[in-house]
């Protein structure tokens, strides 16, 4: 297909990933979320490389890649940390105290939700809603899904990260 | 694969099911899943293994069964004995009892009346088939309402099926699903789209999660079903990108359907085809509102746009669209199983049929139930959620998330439908109910929810964009101490400014949860504003000095 000559970044076989997405989908403007959904898969997040290389991809302006990336709360536009850790803070978490969980843990790490330690270690995130609201509060380490936490406890998981490291 | 092997591979299934002496299921959902049912799972399986019993007890992933809260469960059939709280190092003891009485410690009576009060429909497999084999849902009867439809229906008799049982959209607004079809179904074109709306934005709701999780296929089947009776021959499904299980299951579910040919051309060997595709959302709850979904699923930012014209007449790429919510497409095989008339027995005289509500917050049972609609607050707060916990009283239920309201403690008899709801100032919504104690304080509930709003804004129409974030300073000011009560004058005046100009529902409904607050519990914000306390001690506020203008007591503001 004519659209695959658009170069590819670089040599890093991930790309090749992305560009499956994009062929599948007939290279048509309506793939770009689902590709921005491959590069953040990827890639972990999405730098302007690769906001360049899909647009050029899909003829889509950069403009409305830039503002579809920054629309969704999804996509990350900065690298994360190696560990990661989302609380919850949806109606029934927060009935049930997820905004001392937050602070304990903001407390702990000494970053803000949104934020990554300097050192890369440990990502604090927050959440609309897990739809884990029969375990609330509820959070996300690493993947795993824990519920019914206490700041303590919340702290104590991620400590032992930090700690791990040093 | 045509009907006569469909059924024949049902009735395989069935035998071989039949040839277990016991079955056992785990639940694997999100709830029990971070209890870590998948190790119970594996322990079992590794019991079953070391005694040799794999020819007669099977280990089953199934669905979830409701009671989040006391998890894991599990089911063990054909005792149909429910086990809660249960660790790996039960296993021994559980594959022990099989033969004989169940392990008493572990059992979770079956006249715990969180399971005996509830009526399922959408929920009818309680649990009990394992959502990644078809084979498990074809031998309870699944896909025989595709089968009825596209070979003895016409999809004129479907529509008739539909709008007979009375289905209104389980989304929020109650919009009748017959009428939105028929809509769809008169539109001229070459093209129309299905699309099932599953993009469960609304914090405290968790029910369609629940159902794409435990019965994708029972989705599916109610979208093949609508394509059928509308005419449409491609379909999506826009799912939150923050439910991996269930857009795993999904996944797994249309290459299944596809096998079968029950999804792709010429369904069950008729004329009739119809394909379905994966959209994932990224984190936008305005996604939920159906144009923005719409917006998305074309790849751009999900911002809505003036209605009319509405998705049924031009949606998808200009084409019409059906597009309900997940819970509403369930709902479809039973009606054409049994006949609308079936359905339409069960509620009240509008509100036909039942809701599933994701039962949270300070209440003892939580979890996913489902009841007749017009069942009282009261019955599901204390007759299945068994009540407040820690002897503390009841203060108010909010439904409907940020879109909602706060109903006080005394419409507790009230039934659950959606005009009676709306009388009392909240929304059905999809499904949310969360219970609060005397321990919540209501003006920070409402400034929780308008930060909602305010986050989630999607910036296209000023009202919305502007009077959220203002609403939300003020809101703050009040729980700081810091408000006059012309402040509270403001906001009220931009309550009604911001639901009366707003362009969609996030904005028109924005200030709900504000206003039913005002309406039941004015005197908590008079005692942040003129006494300058939070009557439930959640908010922090900082005593003036005493040389300051004496103010007004709450009381006296209020006679």
């Amino acid at each position: 297909m004519q659209r695959d000559r658009v170069a590819l970044p670089s040599d890093d076989k991930r790309w090749r990933i992305v560009q499956g997405t994009m062929r599948r989908h007939g290279y048509e403007p309506d793939a770009l979320i689902e590709t921005l959904h491959t590069v953040q898969e990827a890639f972990g997040y999405l730098d302007e490389v690769a906001l360049r290389y899909v647009a050029a991809s899909l003829q889509i302006p950069l403009s409305r890649v830039f503002g579809v990336a920054t629309f969704y709360n999804y996509f990350m536009l900065k690298p994360q940390g190696e560990h990661s850790c989302v609380v919850c803070l949806g109606t029934a978490c927060y009935i049930k105290g997820a905004a001392g969980v937050l602070e304990a843990l903001e407390g702990a790490t000494g970053i803000k939700a949104g934020q990554t330690t300097p050192d890369k270690k440990v990502s604090l995130l927050s959440a609309r809603c897990l739809g884990a609201c029969g375990l609330a509060p509820a959070a996300i380490f690493d993947g795993e899904v824990a519920g019914m936490l206490s700041p303590e406890a919340a702290v104590r998981r991620v400590s032992e990260w930090i700690d791990d490291e040093r | 694969m045509n009907v006569e092997e469909l059924h024949q591979l049902a009735e395989q299934e069935r035998k071989a099911q039949a040839a277990f002496k016991n079955r056992i299921f785990v639940c694997s959902g999100t709830a029990c899943l971070s209890a870590h049912s998948d190790q119970v799972k594996e322990a079992l399986e590794a019991e079953v293994k070391k005694r040799g019993l794999e020819k007669t007890c099977a280990i089953t992933g199934g669905g979830c069964r409701g009671l989040c809260a006391a998890g894991p469960l599990i089911t063990v059939e054909p005792q149909d004995v429910l086990y809660q709280n249960v660790q790996p190092s039960d296993a021994a003891d559980i594959i022990d009892s099989l033969d004989g009485e169940p392990v008493e410690r572990l059992v979770c009576p079956p006249d715990h009346p969180f399971f005996t009060r509830q009526h399922k429909v959408v929920l009818e497999h309680e649990g009990k088939l394992d959502s990644e084999r078809i084979e498990d849902y074809l031998a309870v009867g699944g896909y025989s309402a595709v089968i009825k439809a596209v070979t003895e229906m016409t999809p004129q008799q479907v529509l008739d099926e539909v709008l007979r049982s009375g289905l209104r959209g389980r989304g929020g607004a109650g919009y009748p699903t017959g009428l939105k079809w028929s809509t769809v179904a008169k539109a001229q074109g070459p093209h129309k789209y299905v699309v099932v709306n599953g993009d469960e934005g609304d914090p405290g709701a968790f029910m369609d999660r629940s159902v794409m999780e435990d019965y994708p296929h029972r989705v599916l089947e109610g979208m093949i079903i609508a394509a059928y009776a509308v005419g449409a021959d491609k379909g999506f499904l826009y799912v939150r990108a923050e439910y991996p299980l269930a857009i795993k299951r999904l996944q797994l579910a249309i290459r299944q359907a596809q096998r079968l040919n029950l999804l792709g051309p010429n369904i069950c060997g008729t004329p009739f085809s119809f394909t379905v595709q994966i959209r994932l959302g990224a984190g936008a709850f305005v996604c939920g509102e159906e144009t923005a979904l719409i917006a998305s699923i074309e790849g751009g930012r999900g911002q809505p746009r003036p209605r009319p014209p509405y998705p049924a007449e031009s949606g998808l790429w200009g084409k019409p669209t059906l597009i309900s919510n997940v819970e509403t497409f369930a709902n479809i095989a039973p009606i054409i199983r049994n006949g609308g008339d079936w359905l339409a027995k069960i509620g009240t005289e509008k509100s036909k049929g039942t809701k599933v509500f994701a039962l949270s917050g300070q209440v003892v049972n939580t979890g996913l139930i489902e009841v007749p609609m017009g069942t009282t607050l009261r019955e599901i707060v204390y007759g299945i959620g068994g009540g407040i916990p820690n002897g503390k009283k009841l203060k108010a239920i909010q439904t409907g998330g940020p879109s909602g309201g706060c109903i006080p403690a005394q419409f507790i008899d009230m039934p659950v439908d959606y005009e009676s709801l709306r009388e009392v100032g909240s929304f059905m919504g999809s499904g949310g109910m969360i219970v609060m104690d005397e321990t919540s304080c209501m003006v920070d509930v409402a400034k929780f929810f308008m930060e909602f709003c305010m986050t989630e804004s999607c910036g296209k129409c000023v009202p919305c964009r502007v009077g959220t974030a203002h609403m939300y300073d003020i809101l703050t000011k009040i729980t700081r101490g810091e408000a006059t009560l012309k402040d509270l004058e403001l906001l009220e005046e931009l309550c009604e400014l911001v639901s009366n100009t707003s362009l969609c529902g996030l904005g028109q409904a924005a200030p709900n949860p504000v206003i039913s607050t005002l309406r039941y519990f004015r005197d908590e914000y008079l005692a942040h504003i003129v006494d300058k306390t939070c009557p439930a001690g959640v908010c922090k506020i900082h005593k003036p000095a005493v040389d300051e203008t004496p103010s007004l007591h709450a009381s006296e503001v209020l006679s």
